[in-house]
């Protein structure tokens, strides 16, 4: 059964081959056996899981036709509100916190009749691209347990990928859907900026984060899309009209399609394994019938740098509220309110999360805001003006997620320069608010998956899943 | 007065809670006085993960206010976050605006006694106000109601162009009318739904600015005037001294009419705005500016001018009627129902607003029926009933609600129509004064006031005097 | 253009008054040598040419989101001050605040 994709899985259970609550007792059984080895998996919420199981069986019985996905199960990144189930977005600062609220898509989820298990680990607050920060330890990659899952969504990665769950949601900030997906082997959705609606979604920042969903293939990930997608009165940023449609195409056919290749971003800094991997990819897409044209990106020196600056602004700011006060840590080494204050503050956030603070603090503060705010909010024009006019020419540009394939736990932790500068291909995608698809595509000489990305013009996820969906059938 | 030498000079701030009848980003009721934390939702308390919503009123009543106030309307606006920690503000950012308000540059004319003079109005913007904290000195600790927090406020930014408290007031009094007259905030200064803040500085006439300080904490428009006396006699004092003026807040007390500094907090000013990414940037559509202008409520001053000419009242008369919107709304009710615009005016202004002053009532809590009051008008206009009738009637109406034509029935005050019953009358008080009557025959016409008052006395004052004195002189010719 | 930040004890604790953080005498040398090398290479920035180049603060724009100004119904106050550190059952508790209004 774990080797059935999501779609699968709900074939299966409509024509009654198997039972709702049978699907996810295996699906449990498996988390409680092979977990212990991942650490992706924060809380589990069994007995509620369980009950609506039998509820959905019961209308499925009855003849209802819920969603494409009903029965199947869903494991929830920990930075995206569960009424009644513990959320702390891997951080000592938010545990115990159990919300009041359903973030808007969890509700979808329900609405579709999906059945959530629980919450996935990942880098805390979503800072990362390892998920090793977060309090609980960090998340391991089910391809090889030494090395890390990727992140910010390692959890959500490793679930899918060790066949705990068949369908996940993660956040993607700056690559956090994207990469992990690449270091796992799994498939991922990065949508446009205002696709999918950010209300309950515990934000990092606010101007990049989006949810999206990660699977086994590109077709779950778009069927799970079209049921989060759409727009939502509580977020005035979730800017689309109504859900994506995905329309099933029997043509696998790519012509006319013009496909962008950044060839800077194939030149040093790249792993051998992942460059021939990607361009490899590249080929099968011509032989599908598109057209690859080579063109150099412009401003790549300049995306992590505009990307930090405005994340981590954005973070200062969004991170204020996690005071003790409210919910959360609270010191208990303080009677006094500004001691209270600092005191829960600095005992609930980790390393990364402080530096990303006081980075974002010194950007916005007096004397610093318009050599670094400033300008990157106009470095950020600049990118955009830039993809606008490359998506005049080319329907979609392939790019590697990372440039490398998934490194040793511990290796980079202590060098957030390095780590940063992992995000060179994914960033600038969210600086300019566009879609993205990441699928695997092959595997480095340490048997270690590699993925690559196909980006498009705003709203464009259609042409995305199609051409990615071409990709997945012609390679199986 | 006695600074010849120093000028004062005043700018204000001033915070005015919008009457909507939600908050500025949640649809939590925008109402005061309710049980602590009950008007309370996820995304006004700040809880994780919650997004605001901007409520369309607000941005309307902003637009209003800023074409009331002669403003700039922005074509794009946008919304920042105002950084900083604080238990009354749960996000620890307040949602304001700073690079690109929605209203600038505007003005507003004033009148002093013997002078006018136009204030310029820097900037009005949208904020979401913070909660309330109550400090408990007995357990040593604060405690937090977030029912306030996201109450819609505009605050209102003037340039520093008053030099006196007379101005201060007067401008004032001039912006809680519009303000009231666009019915967008109830002016209560006691509830905090208005809140002014005074920056002030004091300069050599000619020299360059001072350094200001600002106070707070003024609830009543008195107290403004008092804080300012004070302060500019403050700082005076320090500058002849030859001292220097510290930037500061200060909190003003009323009780005691003096204002104290208030203790500054570390970094208090590096505020760390930056464009709040939540809330898009907003386009004021030209086609819905253009309704919004053309369906702005008459303020007082367009009242009082179209008082003046089209109901020919004076302009004494039309500034008092002006004053409150609840009274110019019964004013104007009342002259079209009763057809009677300098008689309504007459009434409400020599009884209505007398009996408020009388009962202790604000014009806010005023309600009367205005087709009672419209029939009054039409009886003593009429003769039915004469002034000191009208005016009995008028109390009982505004005390009691009473039904007025059944009221004036009940106690028999209406006047006497019926002629025969004035000739017995006059018959008979000819009979009982012979020599009043024969001093009237013989050309004493002082002797028929006197008839005349005997009549109406033995009517109890009820016999239309027109008739009287017709059945008077017809009964003494015939005597 | 900008002039490299030295990270010296005075920009550190103001750093750490904005962020409302209290480092550790452990954690103060990690942070200095991080922000430095993070802000060294942010300085990038200043090489970028963008002059009359308007700010970009969010990813589109283009589109007015409001709210009708309904009131619904509030939570519940439980669940409001269900998570709380510390509660009366009406409000919010805090600690004294020794710098005060």
């Amino acid at each position: 059964m774990f080797e059935l994709t999501a779609l699968e899985l709900s074939t299966a259970i409509s024509s009654k081959q198997i039972g709702v609550e049978e699907a996810l007792s295996a699906y449990f059984k498996s988390i409680e056996t092979e977990d212990g080895k991942y650490n992706s998996f924060l809380s589990l919420s069994k007995e509620a899981a369980l009950t609506k199981a039998r509820e959905i069986q019961k209308r499925i019985d009855a003849g209802e036709r819920i969603s494409p996905l009903a029965g199947v199960p869903i494991a929830i990144k920990d930075n995206i509100s569960t009424k009644d189930i513990e959320t702390t977005c891997a951080s000592k600062a938010l545990s115990g916190y159990v919300p009041v609220y359903n973030a808007t898509v969890v509700d979808k989820l329900e609405e579709a009749g999906m059945i959530v298990v629980g919450k996935l680990n990942m880098d805390e607050f979503a800072m990362g691209g390892s998920s090793e920060t977060g309090y609980m330890g960090p998340v391991r990659n089910p391809w090889d347990s030494y090395r890390v899952a990727g992140g910010s969504s390692g959890g959500s990665a490793a679930a899918i990928a060790a066949g705990m769950v068949p369908l996940a949601l993660g956040t993607d900030t700056g690559g956090s859907i994207r990469q992990p997906c690449s270091f796992c082997g799994t498939t991922g959705i990065k949508p446009t900026y205002g696709a999918v609606s950010r209300y309950g979604l515990i934000a990092y920042a606010s101007s990049l984060d989006q949810i999206g969903p990660m699977g086994k293939n590109l077709e779950d990930c778009a069927t799970l899309l079209s049921i989060i997608s759409g727009p939502d009165e509580k977020d005035g940023t979730c800017i689309i009209e109504k859900p994506f449609e995905f329309e099933q195409s029997d043509s696998n056919s790519l012509d006319g399609m013009i496909i962008g290749i950044p060839k800077n971003y194939y030149e040093g800094g790249i792993d051998n394994s992942v460059k021939t991997s990607v361009l490899a990819a590249a080929r099968k897409l011509e032989e599908a019938g598109a057209r690859l044209e080579e063109f150099e990106m412009p401003l790549m020196e300049y995306m992590i740098p505009t990307y930090y600056v405005i994340a981590c602004a954005e973070a200062s700011s969004n991170l204020s509220r996690f005071d003790g006060l409210k919910y959360g840590h609270y010191t208990s080494d303080s009677d006094e309110l500004s001691d209270f204050y600092r005191n829960s503050r600095s005992e609930g956030f980790g390393m990364e999360i402080k530096r990303r603070i006081m980075l974002g603090s010194f950007v916005l503060s007096s004397g610093y805001y318009d050599a670094y705010y400033k300008k990157a909010l106009q470095a950020r024009r600049l990118i955009k003006d830039a993809y606008d006019s490359l998506f005049q020419r080319y329907d979609m540009i392939i790019s590697p997620v990372a440039p490398t394939t998934a490194y040793k736990i511990g290796e980079n932790i202590d060098d957030p320069l390095k780590m940063y500068m992992g995000d060179i291909y994914t960033v600038s995608i969210n600086l300019a608010g566009l879609p993205a698809v990441s699928l695997p595509c092959g595997f480095d000489e340490n048997k270690l998956p590699i993925g690559f990305q196909l980006i498009g013009k705003a709203f464009s996820e259609p042409t995305l899943v199609k051409a990615g969906k071409t990709y997945q059938l012609i390679n199986n | 007065m006695s600074n010849t030498t120093f000028e004062t000079v005043i700018g204000l701030e001033i915070h005015a809670e919008l009457s909507t009848r939600s908050k500025i980003f949640c649809g939590c009721s925008n109402s005061f006085g309710a049980m602590p934390n009950t008007n309370v939702c996820p995304i006004c308390s700040g809880m994780p993960g919650a997004l605001p919503m901007l409520n369309r009123t607000v941005l309307e009543y902003a637009i209003r206010a800023g074409l009331a106030l002669n403003c700039e309307i922005a074509d794009r606006t946008v919304f920042d976050r105002k950084n900083y920690f604080y238990p009354d503000l749960p996000k620890a950012y307040q949602i304001s605006q700073l690079y690109s308000p929605i209203c600038t540059n505007g003005f507003m004319e004033i009148e002093t006694n013997d002078y006018i003079k136009t204030i310029g109005i820097r900037e009005i913007h949208m904020e979401e106000d913070a909660g309330k904290l109550i400090h408990d000195i007995a357990n040593d600790s604060t405690l937090m109601d977030f029912n306030r927090c996201g109450v819609p406020l505009l605050e209102i930014v003037t340039n520093p162009d008053f030099n006196s408290s007379d101005e201060v007031i007067a401008f004032l009094e001039i912006l809680r009318e519009t303000l009231l007259y666009l019915d967008i905030c109830d002016c209560k200064m006691e509830e905090g739904s208005l809140r002014v803040d005074v920056n002030l500085s004091m300069h050599l006439h000619g020299s360059e600015l001072g350094t200001r300080t600002e106070m707070k904490n003024l609830n009543s428009f008195k107290a403004i005037s008092r804080a300012i006396e004070f302060e500019s006699a403050r700082q005076q004092k320090i500058l002849m001294a030859g001292g220097v003026v510290t930037q500061e807040t200060r909190r003003w007390n009323d009780n005691i009419g003096i204002s104290v500094a208030m203790r500054s907090k570390e970094n208090a000013q590096d505020y760390r705005y930056f464009p709040e990414p939540d809330l898009l940037p907003i386009f004021i559509d030209e086609h819905w500016l253009e309704e919004i202008k053309t369906s702005q409520p008459e303020l007082a001053h367009e009242k009082r001018i179209r008082y003046i000419d089209s109901y020919a009242i004076s302009p004494n008369d039309a500034a008092i009627l002006t004053t409150h919107m609840n009274i110019s709304i019964l004013f104007e009710a009342l002259s079209s129902q009763s057809g009677e615009p300098i008689e309504s005016a007459r009434l409400i202004i020599g009884e209505i607003l007398r009996l408020l002053s009388q009962s202790g009532t604000q014009a806010d809590d005023l309600s009367i029926d205005v087709s009672k009051l419209s029939t009054l008008i039409d009886y003593v206009l009429s003769g039915k009933i004469n002034r000191n009738v009208y005016k009995e009637a008028i109390e009982a109406v505004f005390t009691s609600d009473v039904d007025p034509v059944s009221y004036i029935e009940d106690k028999g005050l209406m006047m006497l129509d019926d002629y025969s019953t004035c000739q017995e009358a006059a018959k008979v008080v000819i009979a009982n004064n012979p020599d009043a009557a024969s001093d009237y025959l013989s050309g004493k016409d002082k002797a028929f006031g006197f008839l005349v008052g005997q009549t109406m006395q033995l009517l109890k004052g009820k016999g239309n005097p027109e008739l009287v004195r017709k059945a008077l002189e017809e009964e003494l010719l015939l005597h | 253009m900008s002039k490299p930040v030295e990270i010296d004890d005075k920009l550190l604790s103001y750093l750490e008054d904005l962020s409302l953080l209290r480092l550790s005498d452990e954690e103060k040398p990690r942070i200095v040598k991080d922000l430095g090398e993070i802000i060294n290479y942010i300085n990038k920035l200043s090489e970028l040419d963008t002059e009359n180049i308007p700010q970009c603060s969010h990813p589109f724009d283009n589109v007015n989101a409001f709210r009708s100004d309904e009131a619904q119904e509030s939570y519940e106050r439980e669940l409001i001050l269900k998570n709380a550190a510390n509660e009366n059952g009406e409000m919010f508790i805090a600690p004294k605040t020794v710098d005060t209004q």
